[in-house]
């Protein structure tokens, strides 16, 4: 008989038992009944509704864009809070607080106001359309609308890590003749990185579900700035539910296909951590 | 001469970490800095190896000055209180790192982190990240890595403080041991007097930013130079003595009054083994009961209560104790071989001693 381990923890089996319930309520009975929906069409008949040419130009675009974004808030979400942790300046603090804005602001709001900016005539858009830049009703829209909404997800995860760097070991960096630039990329940056990996992981997941914004700033044109769940939630209103149904259980596992591969990139980067 | 620094001071602020001090460290010397938190030391050191600039005064190694150079400039082995090992790094690259800065050539490399990986007693673990090793193991690799460029200098913070006791035991008899293969200069920090006694060939004592004084550990123990480094180096017991008739006093005890007049106060102070016991009660001078015995290994230490009620914690041999047929309760006689005076009345004290005591008192360690 297997000799029962000791915890020190209480409530192993309570919070567990918790945990599989909550996780069930929330997310795997909507998701089970997704993919029991879809039981009620044929294989080829679910084929042929998830691969059409407008939902296939539809994934590219919202999960080439969700990309881009991601990427784009890794890299100056990184410079972002490399400024906000390690140097002091005036307006710091409102900064700071800007940062979550994207969070607070109904994204219906986030999207009406970027369309508003970068349109022919807007603040933005009157001196950038002269110059080929196009952020209104294009897919460069779709990617600066994707990019506002997923920036606080890479600053705020990486500013507690960036805090709790050790002065110490830039300092022995240097006595042993490592310039900055060295430091950084051989010390720093590879400490960094599962972080900044997480943060890209979060900003892209929210990026592939969003909705709000990007319906006012796309112009979600069919084949050229339509994202899936504008798809999905165009076929809702046709009643073709088995029809929505496809579209999203599409999205759904090339979304859990990539962040699997984004969080064993994140384990195999952190492989010297504890 | 290896390392000098001519009046250095340095400021933070309105703070002065360290004020106005001047020292040499000889080629190949092993030399302790030591003092209580917050006495300059790491700063000293820290200045050194160039992570701080002095605000006053010269940094010279090897006779070159270096205020201007940079740190990376200035070929130093620095080891940190915490280690600061790179922990995206395995052992051996962490010791490479150096190498690999200063453009080794690969098998050189190699060859180098080998021969310190078997000097350190760390073969087998070159592939381990620094949350895989121990304290003790950590802690050599930080070394090994700081050596491995061959520095002309080795500077270490407190380099026993995060150890446990029997480790750090092990590890200061290692550190002379290596120190006597290598013959690198070394610096190394503690706030621990005793450690900075055993490990070191000279030490110099700190105390807020000023140098108390420079020698071998027997000279600051034996000499001290003033009553800081006197109380702060081995226990000192310190008795307040008012002159008059001629004769310093304090309750039955008497000494010279070494010239002063009648009124005044002067201290001095003499260490727990200076105190002669014998059982026989005329032997000695003064007389007192036994009133405690404690243990402490090797020695042992009595506590002798003199008629008027004062306290006196002397230290004597288990054979000493023994010879005598010394026992709690019993009368003895004893007198007081050796003592220096500290200070007098108006010369300036080390604040925590300008405390006066009334009789009653008690006299020795853990008053």
């Amino acid at each position: 008989m297997a000799e029962k381990k000791f915890n020190a923890l209480p409530g192993f089996g309570l919070t567990m038992g918790f945990t599989i319930f909550y996780l069930s309520a929330i997310a795997l009975i909507p998701i089970a009944g997704l993919f029991l929906k879809t039981l009620e069409i044929s294989l080829t008949d679910f084929w042929r509704l998830a691969t059409t040419d407008r939902a296939l130009a539809a994934y590219e675009l919202t999960f080439g864009a969700s990309l881009v974004a991601a990427l784009a808030n890794a890299l100056f979400g990184t410079v972002l809070a490399w400024v906000l942790v390690r140097y002091e300046f005036p307006g710091k603090r409102f900064i700071d607080a800007l940062v979550d804005f994207p969070f607070a602001l109904p994204t219906a709001v986030a999207g009406l106001t970027l369309a508003n900016l970068f349109a022919d005539n807007g603040w933005l858009g009157q001196w950038l359309v002269p110059l080929g830049i196009k952020g209104a009703f294009t897919p460069l829209g779709v990617i600066i609308a994707l990019t506002f909404v997923g920036m606080p997800f890479a600053v705020r995860t990486l500013q507690p890590v960036l805090e709790n760097l050790e002065r110490e070991v830039e300092e022995a960096a240097a006595t042993l003749g490592a310039s900055r630039v060295r430091t950084f990329f051989s010390i720093i940056a590879p400490t960094l990185l599962p972080t900044i990996i997480t943060g890209f992981a979060l900003a892209f997941a929210r990026a592939v579900g969003e909705y709000g914004s990007i319906v006012f700033i796309s112009g979600n044109q069919p084949f050229k700035t339509e994202i899936a769940p504008y798809l999905i939630v165009m076929r809702l209103d046709e009643y073709d539910y088995t029809g929505a149904v496809a579209l999203a259980v599409v999205l759904m596992v090339i979304s859990f296909a990539m962040l699997y591969v984004i969080n064993w990139l994140e384990t195999w980067s952190s492989r010297f951590q504890n | 001469m290896s390392i000098e620094l001519k009046n250095v001071t340095k400021k933070f602020g309105e703070v002065t970490a360290v004020n106005d001090v001047s020292f040499s460290v000889n080629e190949g010397e092993l030399m302790a800095l030591l003092g209580p938190s917050g006495g300059g030391k790491t700063t000293v050191l820290r200045m050194i190896a160039g992570l701080e600039m002095p605000t006053t005064g010269d940094v010279f190694i090897r006779g070159q000055r270096v205020n201007d150079l940079s740190v990376q400039e200035r070929n130093i082995g620095f080891v940190f209180q915490n280690y600061a090992l790179f922990k995206n790094m395995n052992a051996f690259k962490n010791i490479a790192f150096g190498l690999k800065i200063k453009k080794w050539k690969r098998p050189d490399v190699e060859a180098r982190v080998m021969e310190l990986l078997k000097l350190f007693d760390l073969e087998g673990l070159e592939k381990r990240y620094p949350h895989q090793l121990s304290g003790g193991q950590r802690q050599r690799v930080a070394i090994a890595r700081a050596l491995a460029p061959k520095p002309g200098v080795l500077l270490l913070d407190e380099p026993f403080g995060a150890v446990d006791a029997k480790i750090r035991q092990e590890l200061r008899e290692w550190l002379v041991t290596l120190h006597h293969e290598l013959n690198v200069t070394t610096i190394f920090v503690t706030h621990d007097q005793e450690e900075a006694m055993e490990v070191s060939n000279r030490t110099v004592i700190f105390s807020r930013g000023n140098l108390e004084q420079i020698g071998t550990p027997r000279e600051v123990y034996e000499q001290p130079a003033n009553e800081f480094v006197a109380r702060f180096i081995g226990v000192m017991i310190v008795l307040e003595l008012h002159v008059s008739k001629g004769v310093a006093r304090l309750n039955e005890l008497e000494f010279p009054s070494h010239g002063l007049p009648d009124g005044e106060r002067l201290r001095i102070g003499f260490r727990p083994y200076s105190v002669q016991i014998s059982s026989d009660v005329k032997a000695y001078r003064y007389r007192a009961i036994l009133r405690h015995t404690y243990f402490l290994g090797v020695m042992l230490r009595v506590e002798l209560e003199l008629p008027s009620g004062l306290l006196i914690r002397a230290r004597m041999t288990k054979e000493e104790y023994a010879f005598q047929g010394l026992a709690d309760g019993k009368d003895v006689s004893f007198q007081i071989r050796q003592y220096r005076v500290l200070a007098r009345e108006g010369e300036k004290l080390a604040p925590e001693v300008a405390v006066t005591h009334d009789v009653p008192l008690t006299l020795g360690e853990g008053i």
